[in-house]
């Protein structure tokens, strides 16, 4: 049984120019100890997929529906606030790309990580203050015990950022929503942060939603990828197959837009013509068909459903057999 | 043969940070560029990558004249434009135009397309005002917009067409050179991949040439002749792109490349990657002898304490202890 199963979820915004659907009917499953990768662009409603997830979508003016959103044996939506605090930050925690702006500046890096425990678990202070001390300690922070008597400012980014991973593993959570969690970072400093991730993963068997536009991230971290594009699934597949053999096409210049390291690097980029659309006025049909180089008559119709093409993939491309054989496409 | 179009000797910015104030507080030099040499050549693309606050962007100011240098030359077809009055600058500053990261923050919200675009024009007093709209048209046209939106404002762009927009002002003048300072950083992979071939395209167009700041190895590795790495302030190693990315030869580059991931689930699954530990040191007190000593993993192979006491300089390729020609 999956951990955490996702059906039909909505999330709207009622906006001055009109309702903004962020999120339109994505369905998805999370299975204990698994990184699914959430890739897509600015505005194609990763991050909201999260938030909706955490139940951190404020209300007005957003307003989330699902047929179903079941953590474990519980359902998500029908929780009291109370039962859903004591599950956000505990059993599903989630770590933001900004530590500057998603640590109180105010505190010192101890509090913020004792209260975590003192909410969820009810330690005495001095517990929670050697489990902190334990905890920045895991995520490879030199002298934790001083560490936790200094503020956010005093800190690095990428320390910043393990302290923000360390209060999202602190109580050892089930899943963890990480949104952009490196972006913000160096390279070498990235580096550092996903092995840590991997690590932490690999020992407590945590479940990870990985919200990134990098591809490159993506592919080391990722058992399974869904590509999002204005709001809804474009494909889902493993992370090899969907790399090897993208079934959509807006995935497949996606990959084609990536600059490489290795390979043909003088050719011009198959970039994507155009720009992601507006989510107030999306165009009939396809969201992507107005981008799209695969696109007929047929696409203008209504927005495709996911199709099941086998082998735990899907595309919601009325034109995915015509990408079957890519022109190196996929490189 | 000719001067190259920009030679850089030398190079120094340093800031003075805190103050000597009231309560005797400790004055401070910070030594974001901390001697830089390089040249470019005319119609050439030379990438200037490093991590935050190794100095690139500082470096890229300091060449337009943005901030004076605290020491060292900067030359433009071989005459010194460093040490010149602001106003004897000037016909080199229509020369050297300059490109933002931030697609929203670099243009004013409160100007059309149209009045930014002639703006360069009015000031340097380049056509008559008549032909300066035209001349606007045929800008945005260059780089991929409808000439007929020259009277909106920037907000009516997307992030993609403002930064294009951005790119029609630093060719109004009809630059030789274009500083970019993280041109498609802000921008979403569909959009940089435009960007990226937009900026191939008017350069093959217009010969320019272009100094590429960036912290994105793949981007450079697609748009650069030649590279530059930068650590703390001083550049660690500098050669041809397909020499530096194939084979590396400074321990940084080589872990600042190592780091990179790769969009290939097979190659990101199977490789070694060499992390480096620890933080890039504060450029307030850099590190004695080779300022990457404290965290190179190569350290080992030099013998004695070389790398903590003597800073290496860079010779042909790379400005390490372990380069056999330096």
């Amino acid at each position: 049984m999956p951990i955490l199963d996702v059906q039909n979820l909505r999330v709207r915004f009622e906006t001055h120019h009109g309702v903004v659907r962020a999120v339109d009917g994505v369905s998805f499953s999370l299975e204990e100890g698994e990184t699914l990768g959430l890739v897509g662009e600015s505005g194609s409603g990763k991050s909201v997929t999260n938030l909706a997830l955490m139940g951190l979508i404020p209300s007005p003016p957003g307003v989330v529906e699902a047929d179903a959103m079941r953590f474990e044996d519980r359902d998500l939506l029908a929780l009291s606030d109370e039962e859903l605090r004591s599950v956000r930050g505990n059993e599903i925690s989630m770590i933001f790309q900004d530590p500057m702006t998603s640590l109180n500046p105010l505190l010192t890096v101890g509090r913020q990580l004792t209260e975590v425990l003192e909410v969820h678990e009810r330690v005495s202070r001095r517990e929670a203050r050697r489990r902190a001390a334990a905890g920045l300690a895991d995520v490879g922070i030199p002298e934790p015990e001083r560490r936790l008597d200094q503020y956010p400012h005093e800190l690095s980014g990428g320390m910043r950022q393990r302290v923000m991973i360390a209060m999202g593993l602190l109580c050892r959570p089930k899943i963890l929503l990480a949104d952009e969690p490196t972006t913000a970072l160096d390279v070498t400093i990235q580096a550092q942060i996903l092995e840590l991730m991997q690590k932490l993963q690999r020992e407590y068997g945590t479940a990870i939603i990985l919200v990134t536009h990098d591809l490159g991230v993506v592919a080391g971290m990722s058992d399974r990828v869904n590509v999002m594009y204005a709001g809804r699934l474009a494909e889902t597949a493993g992370a090899v197959e969907l790399f090897d053999d993208p079934r959509h096409p807006y995935t497949r210049g996606l990959l084609g837009s990536v600059p490489r390291l290795s390979g043909d690097t003088d050719a011009d980029l198959d970039s994507i013509k155009g720009s992601p659309p507006d989510l107030a006025d999306l165009p009939a049909g396809c969201a992507f068909r107005p981008r799209c180089t695969f696109e007929t008559e047929r696409c203008a119709a209504e927005p495709p459903p996911l199709f099941d093409l086998g082998g735990g993939r899907s595309s919601a491309c009325l034109e995915r057999d015509a990408l079957g054989q890519p022109e190196g496409g996929a490189r | 043969m000719s001067a190259p179009l920009l030679e850089v000797h030398d190079l120094h910015k340093h800031f003075e940070v805190g103050s000597p104030g009231f309560f005797g507080g400790q004055q401070e030099i910070l030594r974001a560029v901390d001697g830089v040499s390089f040249e470019l050549g005319r119609g050439e693309t030379l990438g200037l990558v490093g991590e935050s606050g190794c100095g690139k962007s500082t470096c890229a100011r300091t060449l337009v004249g943005l901030y004076p240098p605290t020491s060292g030359r900067v030359l433009y077809e071989g005459e010194e434009i460093s040490s010149l009055s602001h106003r004897d600058r000037a016909p080199f500053r229509r020369k050297i135009q300059m490109i933002f990261q931030d697609p929203y923050a670099s243009l004013d919200p409160r100007q059309t397309v149209s009045s930014i675009l002639t703006e360069p024009l009015r000031i340097h007093r380049l056509a008559r005002p008549r032909e300066r709209r035209l001349r606007a048209m045929q800008l945005l046209d260059a780089v991929g917009l409808n000439p007929r939106h020259i009277h909106r404002f920037p907000h009516e762009f997307s992030g993609g067409q403002r930064q294009r927009i951005g790119i029609a002002r630093a060719l109004a003048l009809e630059p030789d050179l274009i500083i970019c300072d993280e041109p498609v950083s802000a921008l979403d992979v569909s959009i940089q991949a435009q960007v990226v071939n937009l900026l191939g395209e008017l350069q093959e167009r217009f010969n320019l040439a272009y100094l590429f700041i960036a912290h994105d190895l793949a981007v450079v590795r697609h748009i650069c002749d030649r590279v530059a790495v930068m650590y703390l302030g001083k550049v660690v190693e500098i050669a041809e792109r397909d020499a530096l990315f194939d084979d590396p030869r400074h321990p940084y580059t080589r872990a600042l490349l190592s780091a990179v991931p790769h969009p290939d689930p097979r190659i990101e699954r199977g490789r070694e990657r060499i992390v480096l530990e620890g933080d890039v040191p504060s450029p307030l007190d850099p590190p004695t002898g080779c300022r990457f000593h404290p965290r190179c993993v190569e350290r080992g192979k030099v013998t004695g304490d070389l790398c903590a006491s003597v800073e290496p300089t860079l010779g042909s390729r790379s400005a390490c202890h372990l380069e056999p020609d330096v």
